[in-house]
């Protein structure tokens, strides 16, 4: 492609443009599919990128968290607490160590055993909420220290039911690589096949321009530039209209964060204008494949 | 201008056209007749090089055919001017737009030949129409646009392919009039027809040779008209 070319597509052909119908089916049909595609890339790359953002969350969040669980006769729990506590201010890589109140401990087993349990008759063990630091403790260490000096404290750092999450967080991530990927790949498929029979329907101005000396050139650059637009125009509709439905999904609270959170941030947003690019990318290279074929049927 | 050595045409199942030895003098004027399916249309293709001779050799413009690339068939080609019976018209652009297609193509700006366009299309009697579309043109119309598009690029070679087929007499002959003017201005003509009384008229009015296809070939026909 030469410069000259790039220079009459962006800034536009005076000769050229215009001598293509810009009406009738094969045109919307070009726009239609480049706005379809594009809204179903759109959504697909925000779905990819929130289940990123889920999956980085997960792993951060819970990466530098612990939790020491005491149990033991009642008369002995607070003292056992108070040694686990001095033990876990002393250790290097904890950054801070709280015991939860009576009241924390009620509301995280209300949903589980429901409203007006005697929970003073419950052997319910007592917990600390423990924060590591970026380094860690030597949990081996900290375990053997701790069943030494506190009877029944254990230590939980949450790796058992945080590796499967972090997996399936994982999984999420990949397929979400995967739908975008064919989604785009499919946006421009669609968008050539468009381009391709919108082209097969103007078979005949092709004709009519060869028959009155209109060479390959400029015969390409009429198609092409036309096409290119077309997709362009559609793929900014569609991305845009995929914007503003993201953006009107209900908000909600933190439990919702996933759906709230489909609106691309941060460099997620540079995303966007690279969809209706692709799509005009697309119906570019295909137009002028497609119009050079159509060119080698007539002499 | 165009001459044809021993050529012939075919599309592989049996030949259309053969043995045609003729060639299209600077000036001149030519009747192609036969009748319908005889292969006119054929012969007007190979004439603006839309097919080329499956066999013998053809000449256009001094250069072999089959020597010629898209390019050169393309400049080749601007130096013919083609009115086909269905005229082939862009349907979306004006009668001016159309007419001035052959100019546009070859990337000339519309302010250098917008006075041309207009003495063009007064001279075929357009120059109220300039602005209608080509479906709102009437079949005469039509006609005499196409032969200001085909003539617009000042080609050495006007081909017409049944150009009164779908018209009356006096329209017909306002035609025949137009291409016998085009004529005396030293264009070459070649207008293929089944009409023979448009012949007759025309043989009154200026020096035509007269072509008739048969069985393939392609005949110097005689006075008998």
């Amino acid at each position: 492609m030469t410069r000259a070319e790039i220079t009459r597509l962006v800034t536009g052909d005076r000769e050229a443009d215009g001598v293509v119908p810009a009406t009738g089916f094969s045109a919307l049909m070009v726009g239609f599919s480049s706005a379809a595609m594009a809204f179903l890339a759109v959504a697909a790359i925000c779905l990819g990128l929130a289940a990123a953002r889920l999956a980085d969350r997960w792993s951060t969040e819970f990466a530098h968290a612990a939790t020491v669980r005491i149990s033991g006769p009642s008369a002995e729990l607070d003292a056992r607490v108070s040694a686990a506590l001095e033990l876990l201010e002393a250790t290097p890589g904890i950054v801070s160590a709280r015991a939860l109140t009576e009241g924390e401990q009620r509301a995280l087993l209300t949903p589980w055993l429901g409203e007006g349990i005697p929970f003073d008759a419950l052997p319910v063990p007592r917990l600390i909420e423990v924060i590591e630091s970026a380094a860690g403790p030597d949990r081996d260490s900290l375990r053997q220290r701790l069943a030494g000096e506190v009877p029944g404290a254990i230590y939980d750092d949450h790796s058992r039911w945080r590796r499967p999450l972090l997996r399936a967080a994982g999984g999420m991530q990949m397929l979400a690589v995967v739908a975008v990927t064919l989604v785009v790949l499919l946006m421009a498929v669609m968008v050539m096949l468009a381009a391709r029979s919108s082209l097969a329907a103007n078979q005949s101005v092709i004709l009519t321009l060869r028959l009155i000396g209109a060479g390959d050139a400029f015969i390409m650059r009429a198609f092409v530039r036309r096409f290119t637009l077309r997709a362009l125009a559609g793929g900014l509709a569609g991305t845009v209209l995929a914007l503003i439905v993201l953006f009107a999904l209900p908000g909600a609270g933190r439990e919702d964060a996933f759906i709230t959170g489909l609106t691309p941030t941060g460099w997620g947003w540079l995303m966007m204008p690279l969809v209706p690019f692709t799509a005009a990318f697309a119906a570019f290279w295909s137009t002028r494949w497609a119009t050079r074929y159509a060119l080698r049927q007539v002499l | 201008m165009i001459s044809f050595q021993k050529a012939g045409f075919s599309y592989g199942i049996g030949p259309i056209l053969e043995g045609i030895d003729l060639s299209l003098a600077p000036g001149s004027f030519h009747f192609l007749t036969g009748p319908s399916g005889s292969g006119k249309t054929t012969f007007l293709k190979l004439c603006y090089l839309a097919l080329r001779p499956s066999e013998g050799r053809m000449l256009a413009f001094g250069a072999p055919v089959e020597e010629l690339d898209r390019e050169g068939i393309t400049r080749a080609r601007r130096r013919i001017g083609i009115v086909h019976q269905d005229c082939q018209f862009l349907d979306h652009l004006t009668l001016v737009e159309n007419v001035g297609l052959p100019l546009r193509v070859l990337g000339r700006p519309e302010e250098s030949y917008v006075d041309d366009l207009a003495d063009l299309l007064s001279w075929v009697g357009l120059e109220e129409r300039g602005e209608a579309l080509p479906p709102e043109l009437s079949g005469g119309e039509r006609q005499r646009a196409a032969l200001a598009r085909a003539v617009i690029g000042s080609p050495d070679l006007v081909l017409a392919d049944e150009p009164t087929g779908n018209l009356d007499w006096e329209m017909g002959q306002r035609i025949l009039r137009l291409l016998i003017e085009l004529n005396r201005l030293g264009k070459t003509i070649l207008v293929a027809t089944h009409d023979l009384n448009l012949i007759r008229a025309a043989k009154s009015q200026v020096e035509a040779r007269v072509l008739r296809i048969s069985r393939g070939r392609i005949l110097t026909a005689g006075a008998a008209l």
